[in-house]
């Protein structure tokens, strides 16, 4: 087993010719495994298909049911509170939309319709959307075997509603091609305007659109030089009938062999005339003869190059037509093939003279499908929704070097899949970015940055087996936590092996996306909360200590309070769930564990320190209008670390927004775990119930559920009350949400970053010590 | 190319100096030479070198020329990708003094050439493109058009020494890449120095040129009238007086297109490898033919709508979604993805289907130039155009339709003879 094919091995199929050689048979030899492929079929509605020359793409709309904590609070009337748990957990069903896309070959088609109809429970769908060349005759064969009417949807109307959908819903959809670099694909930031851009769709012939907004597109051109060119006339010229060998015999290829070059031309003297001798004055100029033979290798290349070289030509002669600089590259001839999206590359870069960039799309396959779905689903309006990836049930993007990996661009006998979760709330930039366009979340890159690659991915390995028993351990009441928490293992393990060998498989590699990819892999075998019961535990502690922090705090004068409070903040972040020694410590003896984890802390001058700066400020400066505050943990961290500090500046005259996560993940303080602690805060202090009381404290939800913070997606709630309150302060605590995202995040308003950290590797390379401090202190400038 | 007006008339050519090549040491008489090769180098092998405007050179060759006519023979040669463009200028008004005095090689060269049609195995003098009684630099004479393969170019240069052409001629002016590429074997073999001339340049002042003289008293340049009715369509002469602007798109191995603002200004806009080359390439990659007359042969008796998927094999009819008609080709060669097709297409079908292929791709890459650059007017020459009705209709048809009008596509009888 290669490794990064493995997860794919699951899905391997009877082996079976490759692409496009099955039109008319159909494989019945085939199994397929539920667990894997058409997952929830059985609350699967809105079908929609689209059919290519060699590949068919479902798409369907299904509810998940799956398991969330719940915290309640207690009703503690008459009962013993110090003894009890501070609240109530609960593990319930939620119901949360998903949309499912699987990708097959044709020759499956059957076999699998068969299949969806066995699996299929729901009876309220009538109706299948198709699009794509083989929609009509597939026709007849799906109505008999679904029983659905087939309802025909536009190809192109589909392609672009599909592409619109992935632009704005998948943060690293675009990317560049970079043949020579470490990095093949480059992501791109999303810019908040997709639009206007250009799509050049290029399957057997090239169709050239320009988007202009969500419904207005406009063919304004086309070539019938395109991908059946290359197939067909490869065909001709070298007997070899597979689009996909085509590509294997041009990757191997000289085309000087059959080209005739500028140097051909002018000879030797091409340097001294300044011209590149290596251009391609004629294609196949060469092959002008009868008595020579030439191989198939070097006419497929220099087939490739003619073809590639065109239609980049006429791109860059549009997009100059229209004032375009965005031109995004689809169909089966660009579909993941490194070698086309190479030469299509080179001839935009040569053709613009590098003023415009070809940008590929990560789910370019789905396009289709995506669109033909949507346009079924309009009643659901699932464009008023936000969606995001979710890694545990995508396959990612597979493409990589053919010489490297020659088998893996053999996709037959494969699925492929993409599903996407329906976030509950619309997801919006940060009002207060200096500019949305240019944000980038993350600040390491391990797709670029190998070392820190391999640093991290063995770290996440490391810490696998340590995950997978404390979520079996999270739900000791239930017979198969055990073989859930395997399941897991293997699944995340399998992941990280994907990501070593294609880094690039779910966009840009992060730390963000290694935690996120953790995340959905728990909550994909049921785990939605494995530290629930530490944070409910690690909460109860801490909020035993308020009081009394709260009142040394008082006892201090301003400047040694304001400086106390900082190391609060800090100290209360070196309680990660991990930190086991300390929380036992505090069990028994808090005041002395929290004066323990300050003294853990790194002595100023700070690793990053500029805190003076920000004592001034809160000397000298107005109190600031509203802070918004991004919390970190549970317990410790958001009871003596963030409550006190939000406590000072309620009573400066500053109000607070305080968020927290809607979701759970490691032991961050969620939304609603925030609720009651705030409420039983506010029982304890006058400060923090009056704030409560008169709106001068708001506890919102991030929208996410991911130890990381993307500020570029949150909820349309927190941004519309950060605009309403004329924010002026950004707090962003935490390794994950302050170092290892939004460390050079610029905003618009002062903010102030904060952590400890707590991983050697990360210390040493920012150049300190583990519990080293960061206190980052920026205001915008003038 | 514009020898006639330099050649008699000083103030003119002092506008069109030439460029002072093939040798830093070349004499005044030497230059006198180079400049007489370019007057009969109608291929091309003359042209303005702005930089160099004005100045003593001009002067001095000006004066020169008055009093001493360009010694003959007067060639200009163009070489190319594959086709090497041969111009010979045939005085027609020798006195009898002259004649006693022409030197017996001289003599002989003119009566090879004229009185052959066909040079050894491959060259060929196009006998009905000769323009008659031509004037230039004071001579009236008859203008040869004569065209060999450049790969039999070294044949050519051995042939030129045997008939000790370098006694004649110490310098020979020539365009075209290949100026560049054989200048040395020609030095070497044929002890012939190069005057090698811009081919844009050369190209631009040659369409000029030939369009200026006309082609024995009908118009050089001409267009189809209603190129999308085939009933109604028709070759009409058009007057190219005052063609500015003009997007030249030159067709020979492959395709350079250039925006022309007036005569002495202009810039190639972009090209293309698909040309002329590719076309007689990929034909004998597909049907083993071995001339560029026989690929067209062939294409002629072909069917392309077998070969090719059109956009009503794939939605039934027209497109109407985006305006496409039915029969508009969706992807060239498509059909060739099936195996039965494959099977059943003939290689005329084949030579057609790479002909209307090559043939719609320039006239589309021509028509989005023509669009970029705001001109509406363009002039399609070049080898690959030669007998070639098939694509010269095809792209008239093509730029009238998906222009809807607006552009016009212009040819010229000499399409053969303006160098790359």
């Amino acid at each position: 087993i290669r490794p990064g094919g493995r997860e794919r091995v699951a899905f391997k199929m009877a082996e079976r010719g490759g692409r496009g050689s099955g039109h008319g048979s159909l494989d019945k030899s085939i199994t397929l495994p539920p667990d894997e492929i058409f997952r929830n079929l059985e609350n699967a509605k809105r079908f929609a298909i689209d059919i290519g020359g060699s590949l068919t793409k479902l798409a369907y709309y299904s509810t998940v049911q799956h398991k969330v904590a719940r915290v309640r609070s207690f009703d503690h009337s008459g009962k013993d509170i110090d003894n009890e748990p501070l609240y109530e957990i609960s593990v319930q069903e939620e119901i949360t939309a998903r949309l499912h896309f699987i990708k097959f070959e044709n020759t499956y088609i059957e076999t699998c319709l068969d299949f969806i109809k066995d699996h299929l429970v729901n009876t309220e769908t009538k109706v299948i959307k198709a699009t794509g060349g083989g929609a009509y005759k597939f026709k007849d064969l799906i109505e008999k075997k679904l029983g659905l009417k087939v309802d025909k949807e536009d190809v192109m109307t589909c392609l672009i509603k599909g592409c619109n959908f992935v632009l704005r819903n998948i943060p690293h959809e675009v990317f560049a091609y970079q043949k020579d670099s470490d990095t093949e694909f480059r992501f791109q930031t999303n810019h908040p305007n997709i639009f206007p851009y250009l799509l050049v769709n290029i399957g057997s012939g090239v169709s050239i659109v320009k988007v202009e907004t969500e419904d207005k597109f406009e063919w304004i051109g086309g070539s019938s030089i395109g991908g059946g060119t290359f197939w067909g006339l490869g065909a001709l010229l070298t007997k070899t009938k597979k689009f996909d060998e085509l590509l294997q015999l041009a990757s191997k290829g000289q085309h000087t062999n059959v080209d005739m070059l500028v140097k051909d031309v002018y000879g030797g003297a091409c340097q001294t005339l300044g011209l590149s001798g290596n251009l391609i004055a004629s294609s196949f100029g060469k092959s002008t003869t009868a008595d020579k033979e030439f191989s198939k290798e070097d006419m497929a290349k220099s087939l490739l190059h003619m073809i590639s070289n065109d239609i980049g030509q006429l791109a860059c002669l549009y997009a100059k037509l229209h004032n375009l600089d965005k031109i995004y590259f689809g169909g089966f001839f660009i579909r993941g093939h490194p070698v086309t999206m190479r030469t299509i590359t080179y001839s935009i870069n040569f053709f613009s003279k590098g003023e415009v960039q070809a940008l590929f799309l990560r789910h370019e396959g789905y396009l289709g499908a995506i669109g033909a779905f949507l346009k079924g689903a309009e009643q659901d309006n699932p464009n008023q929704y936000s969606w995001g990836e979710n890694y545990a049930g995508s396959s990612g993007l597979m493409s990589t070097s053919p010489d490297v990996y020659p088998m893996q661009r053999t996709r037959s006998g494969t699925f492929d899949m993409l599903e996407m979760d329906r976030l509950e709330r619309p997801l919006v930039n940060l009002p207060l970015l200096k500019d949305p366009s240019t944000y980038i979340p993350d600040t390491v890159d391990l797709t670029d940055d190998a070392m820190a690659r391999k640093y991290w991915l063995t770290c996440f390995e490391e810490a696998l087996d340590g995950v997978a028993k404390r979520a079996a351990a999270s739900q000791p009441d239930s017979v198969d936590a055990q073989e859930r928490a395997e399941k897991f293992r293997q699944k995340y393990w399998n992941k990280l092996q994907t990501l070593r060998q294609q880094p690039f498989a779910y966009g840009t590699l992060t730390v963000r996306s290694l935690l996120d990819t953790r995340e959905h892999c728990l909550n994909e075998f049921n785990f939605p909360d494995p530290y629930s019961k530490v944070k409910q535990k690690e909460n109860g502690i801490a909020l035993k200590c308020f009081q009394s922090v709260i009142e040394s705090l008082d006892s201090l004068g301003w400047e040694e309070r304001q400086f106390a409070l900082v190391k609060g903040l800090l100290a209360g972040n070196v309680f990660d769930w991990g930190a086991k020694a300390v929380s036992d410590v505090l069990e028994s003896e808090p005041q002395f564990g929290f004066e323990e984890a300050k003294s853990k802390l790194q002595e100023r001058p700070w690793l990053e320190d500029s805190y003076s700066q920000w004592l001034e400020r809160l000397k000298e400066g107005p109190p600031h209008k509203c802070a918004l505050i991004f919390a970190d943990n549970s317990g410790i961290d958001i009871i003596l670390g963030v409550f006190p500090f939000v406590r000072e500046l309620l009573s400066r005259g500053t109000e607070v927004i305080l968020a927290c996560n809607s979701g759970p993940a490691l032991n961050d303080v969620t939304y609603s775990e925030s609720l009651i602690v705030t409420e039983r805060i506010a029982a304890m202090d006058p400060v923090i119930h009056s704030a409560l009381r008169d709106e001068k404290l708001l506890l919102v939800q991030t929208g996410s559920s991911s130890p990381c913070l993307d500020l570029s997606r949150l909820d349309q709630g927190l941004a519309v009350l950060v605009r309403e309150r004329q924010t002026d302060l950004v707090v962003i605590e935490g390794m994950g949400r302050a170092i290892h995202t939004n460390y050079y995040a610029v905003l618009r308003c002062e903010s102030l970053k904060l952590a400890v950290i707590k991983n050697s590797w990360l210390a040493d390379r920012l150049g300190g010590k583990i519990f080293s401090v960061i206190f980052k202190y920026e205001v915008p400038c003038k | 190319m514009e020898p006639p007006r330099s050649c008699g008339d000083g103030a003119e050519d002092e506008k069109k100096p030439r460029r002072r090549a093939g040798g830093a040491d070349a004499g005044p008489s030497q230059l006198r030479r180079r400049s007489s090769g370019g007057a009969a180098g109608a291929d091309g092998a003359a042209g303005p070198q702005p930089r160099e405007r004005g100045g003593s050179v001009s002067r001095q060759r000006r004066d020169s020329v008055r009093k001493n006519r360009p010694l003959f023979p007067w060639f200009g040669l163009d070489i190319g990708g594959t086709l090497v463009k041969l111009v010979y200028f045939e005085p027609k008004d020798i006195t009898a003094e002259e004649e006693e005095e022409e030197v017996e090689n001289l003599k002989s060269i003119r009566k090879y050439l004229t009185s052959n049609v066909a040079y050894g195995s491959t060259g060929i003098r196009d006998v009905h493109l000769e323009l008659k009684e031509l004037t230039l630099c004071g001579r009236k004479g008859n203008l040869h058009f004569i065209r060999f393969p450049t790969h039999d170019m070294p044949a050519f240069i051995q042939m030129g020494s045997e008939k000790h052409f370098s006694s004649l001629h110490t310098t020979l002016c020539a365009t075209g890449g290949g100026a560049y590429k054989f200048e040395q074997d020609f030095r070497t073999m044929g002890d012939l120095e190069l005057c090698k001339l811009d081919e844009l340049d050369c190209l631009v002042k040659g369409m000029l040129y030939i369009d200026s003289v006309g082609f024995n008293g009908h118009s050089e340049c001409y267009y189809f009238e209603n190129p999308t009715d085939a009933e109604r369509c028709q070759k009409l002469p058009f007057n190219l007086e005052n063609p500015y602007p003009l997007l030249l798109v030159n067709i020979g191995s492959g395709v350079s297109i250039l925006a022309v603002y007036s005569k002495d200004n202009y810039k190639r806009v972009t090209g293309t490898s698909l040309g002329g080359g590719t076309f007689f390439g990929l034909c004998c990659l597909l049907t083993g033919c071995s001339t560029f007359e026989e690929a067209l042969e062939m294409a002629s008796h072909g069917d392309s709508t077998k070969v090719d998927k059109l956009v009503r094999d794939i939605y039934g009819g027209d497109y109407e979604r985006f305006g496409l008609p039915g029969w508009a080709v969706a992807s060239s060669f498509g059909n060739m993805v099936s195996k039965e097709k494959r099977e059943s297409v003939s290689k005329e079908d084949l030579a057609k289907a790479t002909l209307i292929t090559i043939t719609n791709n320039i006239g589309s890459i021509a028509r989005m130039c023509a669009l970029n650059e705001n001109i509406n007017r363009v002039v399609f020459v070049g080898n690959f155009l030669r007998i070639n009705t098939i694509s010269m209709r095809l792209l008239a048809y093509a730029l009238d339709y998906w222009s809807k009008g607006q552009l016009k596509a212009l040819f010229l009888e000499h399409e053969v003879k303006i160098p790359f």
